[in-house]
């Protein structure tokens, strides 16, 4: 996984509360096994003024005008700024691979789904969450200023603004710890194997009808 | 010191270890593998040389991608070959990692929420883990349910755990009785008009009240299936004989001397009475009207008899620029009566709404009536072969199709539009599954969720009625 230290980059400002995965990305772009390649249909239906397909050359398609992503001021944009419950709805990793795909390394927003928030961590992308009225002076700041760039400083846990202002977030240690180091998980829970292997021993003899193989 | 909640007991017996900054490490009982969140996961193990930890936890089906017509072909027949290629995946996956597949032309294949508690692959008191949101569908039985992405997949494939932070406590006690008529869904669909698409979030949510334990499990199991629509990754229920009742003599539950000792087991499966809750939130099921959503999220959802909202009579503008836009994308004026929308097609499925008691409730509307002829659509997709062959055992197959439905193969189809089954641009939808989000069903597509007999009533008129006479008379 792709570490994460510190990043500075373009705010684009999605503004709009309860931003579901489907939003995010499609279903028709969710039969493909791959992990990688779905940056060109991030937010597809509000990106694209016609219907998405895999294999569809995108770069033929017409845009939508009026969609925050589109416009020449947010080109290169790698901090999306959100607004509440962003990421509700289906558990497909697909959003956080398509977000990260299309260039994003922070999403800011008040608040966020459990399972995308969760789904963000395993990929290098970091979700963040400030105060309800600090994101409103963000939006602000980002559609007044042209070219508004942020911070985000994982270790120290702050984003800071162009204007001096600083906001704070919360992040669990052993998922921040991970980011920071670009950790596979995976890895880190096998350093706990014997204790899984205890943990199957005792609750075979508890409840053995969970061990049906023995 | 306060007793446990339900959830407080299945949180502890899983822990198998505490990490000292507050998160642990979390055992997990069964695992469920679908075609379109798992291929990356296999691929991971791969790349990393890594062997799942525990077959025999691992159950697979195809459920999301397979067409639900023309399946003699097999699956050489899927015509969408990115579809093809992706449940071929899942065959060589499980194939060449060992572990057990209702493949898409096995029988008991189907939506795997629907088959998972049907085989008994899903156990009281187990940990239950899918790379789909809606796994908190297994957690009627008193087990502890939640869909994860698909690194977390990989994660429990190889390691048989999740690395987990507990969520706080949230009962939704729904007390009294119910109307005749009113299903899990209306129930469920009034607790997210209640508390909102977030108002679970970061909570596990235990159901209980007089109004719960009157529901049979499959309605429970519609319930639980939508904790995730109120934000919550997990619901429950505490297990009664019902459930109990349910469970026994499934193909994978226990037998003989070891079903008595699990049944012991499973009976304290129920917070104590002095459990503390971090959240509490109560409803009267006498006030639970037959539920129809408006908008372009589950929280937009209003009685029968009510009217779609006016945005001006709201006062928060962020939710009234929602709701602003949800008129828009669903093509409705505000104040038009929930009665006068007219519809284009009709999907009776999903893992919400598939099982056997959806289906007889469907066709005990739907006998000796036709569908509309300004219906473009109307279709039942059967939660798995196991409920389609019991609705055929039945005759509910001849009521659907003596009625001008179609009757279809199993899937989660129309749900996600994945496979070909997808609403057109514009077209509104009688739908029983769980999402109503912008471009859910197929592009443009707008989406009204119901319960069964709702969607099968909307069926016959060709838009949506108040289906309590039939239920007065009948009762």
């Amino acid at each position: 996984m792709k570490a994460f230290t510190k990043h500075t980059g373009l705010v684009a400002p999605l503004d709009r509360s309860n931003v579901d995965t489907d939003m995010i990305i499609p279903k028709q772009f969710l039969k493909s096994i791959k992990r990688t390649g779905f940056g060109p249909n991030l937010f597809d239906e509000l990106r694209y003024l016609d219907s998405g397909e895999p294999g569809k050359d995108n770069s033929q398609r017409p845009l939508n005008p009026d969609f925050v992503l589109n416009q020449s001021r947010y080109q290169g944009a790698s901090v999306l700024l959100a607004r509440a419950n962003f990421g509700c709805g289906s558990s497909r990793e697909h959003a956080p691979w398509a977000l990260e795909d299309f260039g994003f390394r922070a999403i800011i927003a008040p608040s966020f789904a459990d399972i995308f928030y969760n789904n963000c961590f395993k990929n290098g992308l970091l979700p963040l969450v400030i105060d309800e009225k600090e994101v409103d002076e963000l939006f602000k700041s980002v559609e007044a200023v042209e070219g508004y760039s942020v911070t985000v400083d994982l270790e120290s846990q702050t984003v800071s603004t162009p204007d001096g202002k600083t906001y704070s977030f919360e992040v669990d240690e052993f998922r921040k710890h991970c980011l920071l180091n670009g950790l596979d998980d995976i890895g880190v829970t096998l350093e706990d194997a014997d204790s899984i292997r205890a943990y199957e021993t005792r609750r075979r003899q508890e409840a053995p009808w969970l061990f049906p193989a023995g | 010191m306060s007793g446990k909640t339900l959830y407080d007991k299945l949180w502890d017996s899983h822990v198998v270890t505490d990490r000292p900054d507050g998160s642990s490490l979390i055992y997990i009982d069964r695992h469920m593998l679908h075609e379109v969140t798992s291929p990356q996961a296999f691929e991971g193990l791969r790349i990393a040389g890594r062997k799942p930890w525990r077959i025999d936890a691992n159950l697979a089906t195809v459920d999301h991608n397979v067409p639900t017509t023309g399946r003699e072909s097999g699956v050489e027949g899927i015509a969408d070959p990115i579809s093809r290629t992706q449940v071929q995946t899942l065959d060589q996956n499980c194939n060449e990692f060992g572990i057990v597949e209702y493949g898409m032309n096995d029988k008991r294949q189907g939506i795997v929420h629907v088959i998972g508690p049907e085989q008994g692959a899903t156990l009281p008191g187990m940990t239950v883990v899918c790379g789909d949101s809606h796994t908190s569908t297994h957690g009627a039985f008193g087990a502890l349910a939640h869909g994860i992405g698909t690194s977390e997949v990989e994660h429990v494939l190889a390691t048989q755990c999740l690395v987990q932070k507990k969520s706080k406590n949230m009962l939704i006690q729904v007390d009294g009785e119910l109307k005749p008529g009113i299903t899990g869904k209306d129930v469920m669909l009034a607790i997210i008009g209640t508390i909102g698409t977030a108002g679970g979030t970061g909570y596990a949510i235990e159901y209980a009240g007089s109004a719960i334990r009157s529901l049979s499990m499959e309605a429970r199991m519609t319930i639980c299936n939508m904790s995730i629509e109120a934000g919550a990754r997990a619901g429950m229920v505490a297990v009664d004989d019902k459930t109990i009742d349910y469970v026994r003599g499934r193909p994978m539950a226990p037998k003989g001397e070891m079903w008595d000792r699990a049944v012991e087991a499973w009976r304290d499966l129920k917070s104590d009475p002095d459990a503390e809750f971090d959240k509490v939130v109560h409803l009267d099921a006498a006030d639970i009207e037959p539920q129809v959503s408006w908008g372009t999220s589950p929280e937009m959802v209003t009685n029968i008899g009510g009217r779609v909202p006016n945005p001006a009579n709201e006062s928060d503008p962020i939710k009234r620029e929602g709701m602003e836009r949800a008129l828009k994308y669903m093509g409705l004026k505000a104040d038009t009566p929930m009665t006068d929308i007219r519809l284009d097609r009709v999907f009776i499925g999903s893992c919400t709404n598939a099982r056997i008691e959806d289906l007889r409730q469907a066709a005990a509307i739907v006998k000796g009536h036709k569908v509309a002829p300004s219906l473009k659509q109307a279709m039942v997709v059967p939660g798995s072969g196991m409920v389609k062959a019991q609705a055929e055992q039945e005759g509910l197959d001849k009521v659907f199709l003596e009625a001008g439905f179609e009757w279809r193969e199993p899937g989660c189809s129309m749900c996600l539009g994945m496979n070909p089954d997808q609403l057109g641009e514009g077209e509104h939808c009688a739908s029983t599954s769980n999402r109503n989000f912008e471009g859910r069903q197929g592009f443009g597509g707008r989406t009204h969720l119901v319960n069964p007999a709702m969607a099968a009533a909307a069926a016959i008129n060709g838009h949506f009625v108040d289906i309590s006479d039939f239920y007065s008379k009948a009762g």
